[in-house]
Formats: structure tokens, C-alpha cells, sequence
């Protein structure tokens, strides 16, 4: 059966759906420019676990529960599940952690990036650049041999297990729900002020992650891959997709004036440009070493993908390690801890990049 | 004369990396790749398409599918 949703057509359509629901998240209540934001949102989900407890952004973000669910569900559907790990799980926790601190310099991942320029915020163009240069050194690597090497096959049970610990995810919320003016509702922590204490309705943001979550698992949709096969192959085919997203994003916004050019005074954003380019810089450097945006990781959890899983959890420990050291960026800027928090993780990218690499023949 | 490249178990972007290091090594005008999932499945026959091959049979077996593909002409 011919996979329409992995043609040109599909991928612009993915895109599309996808700046579209991200605008229209924001005005249904999500933060501006955060319609969805991977690394934003896993980090609220790392807070309201109290993992950290920075007490503005704890949120059980339902919208990543819908992806791991929504390509869960795809992959079962068309055949498409296939249990595996065992590729550097080590290496994948760390490459997902530094990701994370990276991101959270900029104050964003690579969709927050797209729905930040398609908000008018200029700031986001260093982010942008910053993600081609760290995905181009990515690039080197894979042309030097870079891999960390193969998966196997393993149980199914195995590939449930992500999908299965969302699912408890969205239990503990409807078990304890947000209160009103309460920083906890049982075993979970929500914010009363900041961008965790806004979000759109659950149902909503449940829906559209399960919605997305189907379509980007059988359009493949990868904001780093657009990026690094354009670079790496000359193929245009992600970034068509990663294109559309912005373009629809930023029409949907001036339909919902939404739409605010300029630097200073963003939402969620600092204007330190060296630092949106280089937290930005080492994301991109480790999603390309993992071989995927946030996101695709998260898609590829759902079908079944241990390694991807472990990037994700590598995720959640980065947020936690970011506010509990003081890495993370604010509207006042970066710190200094996070600066140099972004050396470390270039240290350690390249050191996984220079070493990782069978003998070219 | 046709080889075969063996991606199986790697993830992206490898399969794609493999097939085109293949195609362009141009001492086979036909190559077998293997592959595992369907993404590499979609991505290798992208790949020759864009390098002017041919995809000239998908089949499925236990362990995910045998890509052929051709040199045209």
C-alpha cells in the first residue's frame, strides 16, 4: 500500500495541519508563541512530577501524550510497530539531556522556533541559525562514519512501555486535576502563574496530540531531518514539511492577530543573540547525533522505539538538571551556569561525534 | 552484477547513507538493500530516485523488506 502521507503532498499537508493546530492552541489557551513546544512541554510534564521545581512551568502537557499515543495507534493500524532497542542507550540519554539544556538556553525547540518567527519574534531567527550550524556539524560527523550502531529486536511488551507510562500520565491528571489557585492537586505540582499555568482545554489538547502524533508517524515529519537532508543529500523533502509548518503558523496568526513583530519584549524569549545561537547550536548538534527533533523521537517511542525512548527520558533528566542548576534561560536572559552548561555539552557532542565512527573502508 | 547492502537494525539517516555510499562506489548497476522499517523502506527508494535509479522491486520478508534497485538506462 503507497504510504500518502510520506509524498511531497502529504508532508506540505502534515505541515500545514500542524503550524495550523499549533496557532490555534495558543489562542485556545496555550502560551504564545507555544502553541506546541516538545522541549517546553516536557520539561512542564518533568515539572509537575516535581522533578524540578521551578514553579512556573508544571504542567502535564497533554499534547505529548497524544504524540507517543497518536503514532502508537498509526503504527498498530498500518502494521508499522516494531519493538527494537539496544542502539547507545547510554549515549541517547546523554545526546537527549544536553539537547534539552541547548533548547532551554534558546527557550525552545525546533517547532517553538518556527512558531516564534511565525509570531514575529526576531529572536528566533539566531535560534534558527543556530540549529543549521549545530545540525551541519552533525552532518560532518555522519559523512565521517558517525553511528552508533544497531538495534535489535526485542519484545513486544517492551515497545508498550512508553506508550503505557503516558497513558498512567494521563491518569494522574484526570485523578488529580488542576485546582484553581492550588500549586498541587495530589501527586501532581501545576502553576498558578507563568507559561505552566497556561494551556488549552485537556479534551483539546489531548485530541490535536493524538491527531498529530498519527499524521507525523506516517509523514515521518522531522524538524532536524528537514534540516540535515537538505544539507547532508540535497533532499527537500522534510523541509518542504518543516516550511509549511511555519508558513501556516505564521497566515493562522494574522488571521488571530497573533502576529507581533520584533525583538524585544517576546514572550518567553531573551535577546541574548550569541546565546539563542548557541544553546540552539547544541541542540541541534545532539538531535542530529540522536538522529531526530524531539519530536520524531517522541513518534518514534510510540512505534515501539526503546532508543528514542531513552532520548526522551535523557529529556526529562536535562529539564530537571536546567532549573535545578539554574541552566535554563528566562525573559531576563541567559545565566551564566547555563552558558556554561552549553561548553560542557559541545565538549561532550563532539567527543560522541569524534568517537563514535566505525573505520571507513 | 548486483550487491547487496545490509542496513538493517541501523536507524536513520544510515540506510540512505549506505544505499547512496552504494550507488556511488559504480561498480554494480544493481543493488539489494535491506531494511527493516518502513521509514527506511521510503527513505532508500527516495534516495535512488533522486540519484536516477530505479526501484525496480519491494519484496516483504521476516525481517522487513529486499529493496531492488536499478540503474536506469
Amino acid at each position: 500500500m503507497r504510504n500518502i502521507l510520506a509524498t511531497k503532498r502529504g508532508i506540505i499537508g502534515v505541515g500545514l495541519a500542524i503550524g495550523v493546530l499549533a496557532s490555534l492552541l495558543q489562542f485556545w489557551g496555550n502560551p504564545a508563541n507555544m502553541g506546541i513546544c516538545v522541549a517546553c512541554f516536557v520539561r512542564d510534564m518533568t515539572g509537575a512530577l516535581g522533578l524540578h521545581r521551578a514553579p512556573v512551568v508544571q504542567y502535564m502537557r497533554p499534547e505529548i501524550i497524544g504524540f507517543v499515543l497518536g503514532s502508537f495507534g498509526a503504527a498498530y493500524l498500518f502494521k508499522e510497530f516494531r519493538p527494537r532497542l539496544g542502539s547507545a542507550p547510554i549515549v541517547r540519554f546523554i545526546l537527549g539531556a544536553f539537547a534539552m539544556i541547548g533548547a532551554l538556553i534558546f527557550l525552545g525547540c525546533p517547532w517553538r522556533a518556527l512558531l516564534r518567527l511565525a509570531g514575529g519574534d526576531g529572536n528566533a531567527i539566531l535560534g534558527l541559525l543556530g540549529l543549521i550550524a549545530g545540525i551541519w556539524i552533525g552532518t560532518r560527523f555522519l559523512k565521517a562514519g558517525y553511528n552508533l550502531g544497531p538495534t535489535h529486536k526485542t519484545y513486544s511488551s517492551v515497545g508498550w512501555i512508553f506508550p503505557l507510562i503516558m497513558v498512567g500520565f494521563l491518569a494522574l491528571m484526570l485523578v488529580y486535576p488542576a485546582i484553581p489557585g492550588e500549586t498541587q492537586s495530589g501527586v501532581l505540582f501545576y502553576s498558578v502563574e507563568g507559561p505552566g499555568s497556561m494551556y488549552a482545554p485537556l479534551a483539546v489538547s489531548l485530541i490535536v496530540g493524538l491527531g498529530i502524533g498519527f499524521l507525523a508517524q506516517k509523514s515521518r515529519f522531522c524538524t532536524m531531518g528537514a534540516i540535515r537532508d537538505l544539507i547532508l543529500f540535497k533532499q527537500t523533502h522534510l523541509f518542504v514539511g518543516f516550511i509549511s509548518l511555519a508558513v501556516a503558523a505564521f497566515v493562522t496568526n494574522l488571521v488571530l492577530h497573533q502576529f507581533n513583530p520584533g525583538f524585544v519584549g517576546q514572550p518567553v524569549a531573551h535577546t541574548m543573540h550569541i546565546w539563542n545561537f548557541a544553546g540552539m547550536m547544541l541542540a541541534g548538534l545532539a538531535f542530529s547525533l540522536a538522529g531526530g527533533c524531539p519530536g520524531r523521537q517522541l513518534f518514534l517511542s510510540g512505534e515501539g522505539d526503546g532508543d528514542a525512548a531513552i532520548f526522551v527520558v535523557g529529556m526529562v533528566a536535562g529539564a530537571a538538571f536546567a532549573h535545578n542548576f539554574g541552566l535554563a534561560s528566562s525573559g531576563e536572559g541567559a545565566t551564566t551556569a547555563g552558558m556554561v552548561a552549553v561548553g560542557i555539552g559541545m565538549v561532550v557532542c563532539l567527543l560522541i561525534g569524534f568517537t563514535m565512527r566505525e573505520k571507513i573502508a | 552484477m548486483s550487491s547487496i547492502v545490509d542496513t538493517r537494525g541501523l536507524s536513520c539517516p544510515q540506510p540512505v547513507i549506505m544505499t547512496m555510499k552504494g550507488i556511488d562506489k559504480k561498480d554494480a548497476d544493481e543493488l539489494i538493500v535491506l531494511v527493516d522499517t518502513d521509514t527506511a523502506k521510503e527513505n532508500v527508494s527516495r534516495a535512488a530516485l533522486s540519484r536516477g535509479w530505479e526501484v525496480a522491486e519491494i519484496q516483504r520478508d521476516d525481517e522487513g523488506y529486499r529493496i531492488t534497485i536499478r540503474k536506469e538506462g
